[in-house]
């Protein structure tokens, strides 16, 4: 991460909006992202990751705000700017009556390679998407996993600076999301790349930073570091066949704070950084608590959200008092 | 680059049946039309000898064919331009044009060319069933190049309509529609008009195509296809980069 700093800036978007009429899809997005990153965007369906994505690309004017590429206006210079762009939509931009070959070789032409560069440009794109055996197929032949490869294959073909994925995991069989994730943590390391989804493991799996999104607004924009550190901290969960009182487990627990989930489940926050893994771990042994589950108690992203939104209201109601 | 997307956009449009079906329909009507007036040609041939300044072998089967391939396209190339942008827009693809680095001129005129270069085939066809007289007869070559270039023009400026209207929408069908809607209107503009000098016959395609089906190119018919075509090609630039540009 000490290189990180160093390294060139590749993204540079200022304060985009965006709005449909009355509706404001996206308010005031800002990000800025170096080579050699992978910045995750989250959020609920209808946050506003696609739109942001589509500005981002050139596919759609922002109302307001700029993007740079690499230093380069998108709105000024389009065509420079989007030379260095590699972009999956939502919906993969596949002519079914194509085959991969053909269609990545057109990928490949649309974004001026010359001839000598057509061949082995598609040979190392079908290969890192795994496709090697699928050149001759027709792409409305394939299924929805392969053709989510071949968009994938479609956006990395011109080797460019940015990559820009919408969705890429969605639709694919988990071991094909294991192979897409190791492949956008390859390119991360010598590409910037941005990558949206609604799973939040997806983003601790893959992505260096995070930007959360909510109702067209940045709620949350740290390293995955702070996202974890925001999920839960060193907070517990245990579970208990015979669960003594709350106050008792809590005295064991080095005056943590407890709540209980259910009947047998309980979250543990502890207090003034103390560790109380040990002493709940003894204390459900002496005692014959049936102890059966004890884990990092991670908040989900629906947590995630209540608290980020919940917590903006509370300070929108503190700086209006 | 431009040349990337015509050709993209030929692969695509002889990978649809539709291409096929358009070609093959044509050739079946015309093929009909030329064996007829041949027919009806040998039948007027004795009188035709004894009449000075009689009407030719052209004028009497070729031309004919020209006009009725005017009316063809007309309904035709709707169907060919329908899916131009409108079916990109409904499958999504145009996402791959617009983030890729050319420019909305380069894909209008890739586009426009591609249709262009579809009816050309058309028009050679039609030429080529025409020529083959030659084998038999004498042909009024000029005469015959007068019929296909204003077939081409007429043609070129149906392409620039179809490819405006299919910007506008995201349904092909209504693309075709309103296309045909369009070429109806600029064909029939001027059947209102009783009076000869109504400028309403200058609007016209149709007697602007008569023109050349009489074998007279002038300047002032180059100079409407050539408003016409530009016209609607810088619409059609117009509107699809209305999508990127700040409104």
């Amino acid at each position: 991460m000490t290189t990180t700093a160093s390294s060139e800036l590749t993204v540079s978007a200022q304060s985009l909006t965006r709005t449909y009429g009355a509706h404001r899809a996206v308010r005031d997005v800002s990000l800025e992202l170096r080579r050699g990153e992978v910045l995750g965007l989250l959020g609920p369906n209808g946050a506003g990751k696609t739109t942001t994505m589509q500005m981002l690309t050139g596919n759609l004017a922002p109302t307001s705000g700029e993007v740079r590429i690499c230093g380069i206006d998108l709105i000024d210079l389009p065509t420079q700017a989007k030379s260095r762009i590699g972009y999956l939509p939502e919906v993969p931009p596949l002519y079914r009556e194509l085959k991969v070959d053909e269609y990545l070789r057109l990928a490949g032409r649309l974004h001026k390679l010359k001839k000598s560069a057509l061949k082995p440009a598609v040979e190392r794109a079908k290969n890192g998407c795994g496709l090697a055996d699928m050149g001759k197929r027709l792409i409305g032949s394939l299924s929805k996993g392969y053709q989510q490869r071949v968009g994938i294959a479609q956006a990395i073909i011109h080797d460019p600076d940015v990559i820009i994925l919408d969705e890429p995991t969605i639709g694919l069989d988990p071991n094909q999301i294991r192979e897409i994730r190791a492949l956008i943590r390859d390119l991360g390391r010598d590409h910037s790349v941005i990558l949206s989804t609604h799973i939040l493991p997806e983003v601790e799996a893959v992505c260096d930073r995070v930007q959360i999104l909510h109702r067209g607004e940045v709620v949350f924009y740290d390293s995955i570091a702070g996202l974890k550190q925001f999920r839960g901290g060193q907070a517990l969960q245990i579970g208990l066949r015979n669960p003594p009182p709350v106050a008792e487990l809590a005295g064991a627990a080095a005056d943590a704070e407890v709540d209980a989930i259910n009947a047998n489940l309980f979250r543990v926050r502890p207090r003034g950084g103390v560790d109380p893994t040990d002493t709940l771990v003894r204390a459900a042994v002496e005692r014959n608590w049936g102890l059966y589950l004890l884990q990092p108690a991670l908040a989900s992203l629906e947590e995630v959200f209540v608290h980020l939104t919940q917590r903006e209201d509370h300070q929108s109601e503190e700086t209006s008092a | 680059m431009i040349w990337t997307i015509v050709t993209k956009e030929m692969r695509t449009l002889f990978a649809s049946p539709l291409a096929w079906v358009v070609l093959a329909f044509l050739q079946i009507i015309l093929a009909w039309i030329f064996l007829t007036r041949v027919d009806y040609f040998l039948t007027i041939q004795a009188q035709l000898s004894r009449v000075p300044n009689a009407p030719g072998l052209t004028e009497i089967v070729v031309v004919p064919m020209f006009g009725i391939a005017s009316i063809v396209l007309l309904m035709s190339v709707p169907l060919l331009t329908m899916r131009l942008v409108a079916e990109e827009r409904r499958n999504q693809t145009m996402a791959m044009l617009m983030s890729a680095p050319i420019s909305m001129t380069q894909i209008a005129l890739g586009k426009f060319l591609a249709t262009l270069a579809f009816l050309a085939i058309v028009g050679s066809l039609i030429a080529l069933m025409g020529l083959s007289l030659l084998l038999g007869g004498k042909l009024d070559l000029g005469l015959i190049a007068a019929n296909l270039l204003g077939l081409l023009l007429l043609t070129g400026s149906f392409a620039a309509i179809g490819l405006f209207v299919s910007c506008l929408t995201t349904q092909p069908v209504v693309a075709a529609i309103g296309t045909l809607a369009a070429f109806l209107v600029l064909w029939l503009a001027n059947i209102a008009a009783s009076d000869p000098d109504s400028p309403l016959h200058l609007l016209s395609l149709l007697k602007h195509f008569e023109n050349f089906m009489n074998g007279s190119i002038a300047v002032t018919d180059l100079i409407y296809f050539a408003l016409l075509t530009a016209t609607f090609l810088i619409l059609s630039i117009r509107r699809l980069d209305a999508d990127r540009l700040r409104a």
